[in-house]
Formats: structure tokens, sequence, C-alpha cells
């Protein structure tokens, strides 16, 4: 039965903060009804020290020390109130709509239910949050992947997982991963970290993780190294740093995503002259086709061989379909 | 974080009767809501926590809880009035939602946002170290940001130059901003779009150039909320493709029916826009081989070899 359990577990903490000094273990058995109740010292013992990991595991800031520095006094506890407690916090109206923003855009469920506790503890210290505000702005992050909710557990309590893969051409690999972070980008969710069999940083697409995501090893032990920056690592990884430049000719007005990635290098009547980086050429090649007529490939000449290369297998297919489909 | 049995019910209770306090008279259905639980569950959380209260546990110490007429008022709590801070599922979950926002336009302004951000690490302490672990990108409108705040803000007509992907063309047009709604990471702005003289939805990363205008937005009701920013019930072509080895993600990739896998994979595709299908066509350089509209196969042929010719001294 949890209740008498709670009950005891509430005693215990509204002694420990009411009092400014530590309490010895014989004052808290004294104090706390439960407690004064135990037939033996070794039942009392066995119980205040489950308590006491219990309190901790809720994040209660149970302190150890002794009141007489000098003298080698027994060991006491508290619960220091400013430690406690949600430090005093106020926000102007404006603040309080953009915490609304906040309050409402998880959908995932265990988002959405932290955010909730959150936002009820601001409330509960007397902030009015205003969760009706601003509602021309209305963002909705999801997390539909089903591996989401164990990675994310995994990530709060730094613990190694495993899971199984789904790589390209159908291969499925088991994987042991120290989880450092997820990260949302594109609305896509990834979890960045320390590939234990490859022994190096990686990134897993969530969607591609099959079946269950199994914890192991104890709560706090992966390590996040100083200077991660996780949603770095995601768009670096999702997409390799260029190393050159292709030259473009583009038609005003046209191709504008495109455009953005470059440099305009001239800026003609009717064109404009860009640079634009890349990595790889058929994948620049790919884009610049795209376009047709309104984007010219002008250097390097691998660039420029790929994109007609390109465009004569589009005319060659149409060819096939004339012939074999009398469309 | 899911917490039973007694530690859940405890972490209940201790954000339970700060809440209730800032609250007094709350009904207990209000309550129970808010908190998701049943009403029989939190009578006996409340229940519980009348036995409870500061050593000594006379009367005078122990919580008080009132319930007439099924509205609550607790007393004598002072010791546990003040919630416990925020764990760090909390923070992160909240901090990140916050960091998300900082690419969207926002009508208040970005100072705005970062004051909170700001004033919330510094009260959940060590519990946020880690919101930096979780991150949400969010496509935003880059240069037209303020433009776009401004124009929610004040509630003015905004001058969009907007590239029309389909078309591969910008358009230019007068809106009476709505709201802004953010979908798989992108954002868009809804709004009342004088030119088709209906709503149109517009994804801020292809704002070209947004002027406010002096002019004030027209009002008009939010209409109810979308899920889907593409409807392909309103897709009035079928495009049919012949889908290459290379080219098989295409099927995962976009909303399609399978029409054949043997000899070879044909899918058929709703499409707002036959401008679109080309564009993918040619991008997929004859791993994709479009079957009909015949407008589809003309458009690609014509395309290509225009393309082609310039490549060949044209």
């Amino acid at each position: 039965m949890a209740a008498p359990r709670t009950e005891r577990l509430l005693n215990l903490v509204i002694c420990l903060l009411a009092s400014t000094r530590f309490l010895t273990k014989d004052q808290v058995r004294r104090a706390v009804p439960q407690y004064a109740d135990c037939a033996t010292d070794e039942a009392f013992e066995r119980m205040f020290e489950r308590d006491k990991d219990d309190l901790r595991e809720m994040g209660i800031p149970l302190e150890t020390g002794s009141n007489e520095v000098l003298f080698d006094d027994e060991i006491g506890y508290r619960i220091p109130r400013d430690a406690y407690a949600l430090p005093e916090v106020s926000f102007d109206s404006q603040e309080l709509a953009v915490l609304g923003v906040a309050a409402r855009m998880w959908q995932h469920a265990t988002l959405a239910g932290a955010t909730g506790r959150a936002i009820r503890k601001l409330e509960s210290a007397g902030i009015d949050v205003d969760r009706d505000a601003l509602s021309v702005v209305e963002p909705r992050i999801d997390a539909a992947e089903p591996a989401f909710a164990a990675l994310w557990d995994a990530v709060q309590q730094r613990r190694r997982v495993r899971f199984e893969y789904a790589r390209g051409g159908g291969t499925v690999a088991e994987r042991a991963l120290q989880p450092w972070g997820l990260v949302s980008w594109h609305g896509r969710w990834y979890v960045v970290g320390h590939d234990e069999d490859r022994d190096d940083t990686r990134v897993f697409r969530l969607s591609r993780v099959l079946g269950e995501v199994s914890p192991i090893g104890p709560t706090g032990s992966v390590v996040v190294p100083d200077g991660v920056d996780i949603s770095a690592s995601v768009r670096m990884l999702a997409r390799p740093a260029p190393t050159q430049l292709g030259r473009l000719r583009i038609a005003a007005g046209r191709a504008l995503p495109l455009r953005r990635l470059g440099t305009v290098v001239v800026e003609e009547p009717d064109a404009v002259v860009v640079d634009v980086p890349y990595d790889d050429v058929e994948q620049l090649a790919s884009t610049v086709t795209g376009f047709g007529p309104a984007v010219l490939a002008i250097s390097p000449v691998e660039l420029c061989d790929a994109v007609a290369r390109r465009l004569t297998s589009t005319l060659r297919s149409l060819a096939v379909a004339g012939s074999g489909e009398g469309a | 974080m899911t917490v039973g049995g007694a530690v859940g019910q405890l972490t209940r209770l201790l954000a339970l009767i700060p809440w209730l306090l800032q609250r007094p008279g709350v009904s207990i259905a209000v309550a129970a809501a808010e908190f998701g639980i049943t009403e029989d569950q939190l009578r006996s959380d409340l229940g519980l926590a009348f036995f409870c209260g500061l050593p000594g546990h006379l009367p005078d110490d122990l919580i008080d809880v009132s319930l007439e007429d099924d509205r609550i008022v607790v007393t004598n709590a002072d010791t546990i009035s003040r919630p416990l801070r925020l764990a760090p599922d909390e923070a992160v979950a909240l901090l990140a939602g916050l960091r998300a926002l900082a690419d969207v336009p926002s009508p208040t302004g970005p100072d705005v946002l970062d004051r909170v951000i700001a004033k919330l690490e510094r009260a959940a302490g060590d519990a946020a170290d880690a919101h930096r672990n979780v991150t949400v990108a969010i496509e935003g409108a880059g240069p037209s940001q303020e433009a776009l705040g401004a124009a929610l803000r004040e509630r003015r007509r905004l001058a969009l130059e907007y590239y029309v992907p389909a078309r591969d063309e910008v358009t230019s047009r007068e809106v009476d901003p709505i709201r802004l709604l953010v979908v798989d990471g992108h954002t868009y702005l809804e709004a009342w779009c004088l030119l088709a003289d209906d709503l149109r939805i517009f994804r801020l990363d292809r704002i070209q150039q947004a002027t406010v205008l002096d002019t004030p937005a027209s009002a008009r009701s939010v209409p109810p909320e979308r899920s889907m920013i593409f409807d392909s019930e309103a897709a009035p072509w079928r495009v049919r493709l012949a889908v290459g080895k290379n080219a098989e993600w295409v099927q995962d990739a976009y909303p399609c029916d399978v029409l054949a896998t043997d000899p070879e994979l044909v899918v058929e595709l709703p499409v707002a826009d036959l401008g679109w299908a080309r564009q993918l066509v040619l991008r997929l350089g004859g791993t994709v081989r479009p079957l009909a509209p015949p407008e589809l196969i003309e458009a690609v042929r014509r395309d290509a070899e225009q393309a082609l010719g310039r490549y060949r001294g044209g």
C-alpha cells in the first residue's frame, strides 16, 4: 500500500524542511510518527535508508552534516529550504505570454507531461502563465517515432542503450550507443552519441530504429564530452562539409533555393552568376537539373558533365516511355 | 519520468499543495483535471495530506484541508507552500521548447524570449544543465523575421515577394497575416491573400522579402487549426511514374499509390502543380520515367532539350 509510506515520506520532508539545524537519526525517529511505531532499531534503520533514497531520487536536496563542526557530532539531516524550493522568479506580461506558447507546443505525451509539470510549478509559485496568449503563434512539435520515449529517458538518465537499426539496403544491425542528445531537424528526430561498436560519434535517425530500445548498465554512466554541440553535429553529419565550389548562372528570379546556398559573383541584367559550395557533385547536378533551363552550370567541368549526362538520360527515358507506353 | 507508488504520490502532493494554496476554493473537478488524475484519487491524496504536518503532530501542526461543496481550501502548510525546484526533465522540456521558438518570428520580439530563457535557466539551476542535449531546429524566416513579427504585433498588411517552388518564380502579393504555424520543422504563415482572395499558407523560408504596409490587416476570424499543410484530396493532378531501382525511396518520400511492382515499380502521386512533378523528374535524371499525364512528359522533354542544348554549345 502506497498511502502509509506516502504519509511517512511527507512527514519526513516537512520535518526536515522545518528544521534549520541538522536533525540526528534519533530526532527524526521521534519526529515522524510512523518511525516511532517501528518495533526494532533495525526496522527503523532499514526504513530510513530506503526513504532517504526515495527523497533523493525525487530530486529533494537532502543534506547530511553536523551542527557543531568542531566537535565530532553525530551526523544529522536537513533539507535547506532555498535548495528545495523553486527560487523566486517573476515575469512581465510579454514574458508570460511567451511561456504560454511554450506550454502548448509539445505534442508528445512525455514532453507535454514534463512541460505541464514545470508550468504548474511556476503557477504554484504565484506566476500567472498566460496559457491562451499569442494565439497567432501556434508551434506544434511532435515526436511520432516510437523510439522517442525510451531514448528521451536514456538521455535524461545518461544511460547506455542498445537497439536494432535499419541501414540502407534492407540490412539490420544491432547498435550499442552512449546517447548524448536528441535533435529534431526538419521535423525528424535524431539521436547523437558515441557508437560503442565503431568507437566514434554517430547520428541515428529515430525512424530507422526498429523495435525496443533497451537501456543497459546503470544510470549516470554516459558522460557527454565538454564542448559537444549536439545540434551542430547532426547538421554536420547529415550534410557533409562542402569542399568545392560550383559556378552557376541562374536566370533572374528563378531557382531561389539554389541561389540562397551560394554567393553572388556577378549580377547580370537577366541573371546572376553564383558560386555554390558542394561536396557531392551528383547531388548538386541533380538540384541544378531540377530547374531545367533556368540554371546553367558553368564550372567545374565535372559538374557540367554530370548535368548534361542527367539530362541525356532523362531524354532517353522519355523515348522508352513514348515507344513502350504510347502515353 | 514515470513514477508510481509512494514516490509518485509524494511528488504529486508536493506539487498539488502549493498549487492549491494559490487557488483557495478551487473545485475538485478542476484540480483533478489539471493534475490528470481522477477525483477519487485527488480525494485520497487530500485525505492523506490531512494527517501530515510538523513534528508534534498536534492539531495545530497539521495541514488543514477543508472540502465544502467540492471546493478545496488548504491551510497551515507553510513548510511546503513553495513548489519543489524543476526536475531535470521538466526544465529540459520547457527550455528546449522555448529555444526552438528563437527562429520563429515573434509578435513580442526576440529579446523577450531571451529574457524568459535566462530567468528560467537561473531558476532551474543544475536541472537546466542538460537542456542543450535536446534541440529542436525550426526553419524560420531569415531576414524577414522582424517584418513578420511586427505585422503580427501591429496587425498590419504585408507585401510579400514569395517564391513559388512548383512554378520556380517569385510572385508579388499583399496578405493579411493571421497566424504562424510550425509543422515538421518548418514555419508557415497563414494569411488572407488579396491576390487569390482566399486563405493561403506561405512557407517562411520561401519569403524573399516582406514589407510591413501602413494599411491595417482586415479583421478576420482565425480559422480552425490545420493538421496538414498539404491536402492530397485537393490535388488536381494524378502523376504516374515508373520508378527505377535507385529511386525507390520516392514511394516513401511522397504520399502515393503503388500501381505495379513488376516488372518495375509504378506509382501514382496526387500533385497540386505539374511544375513540381516536372522538377522531380528532371532532378532524378532518368531513374524515374513519367508515364502520365502527357502534359508532364512534354514539359520534361522541353526543359531537358532546352537545357541540354546550352551544354552542346547552344
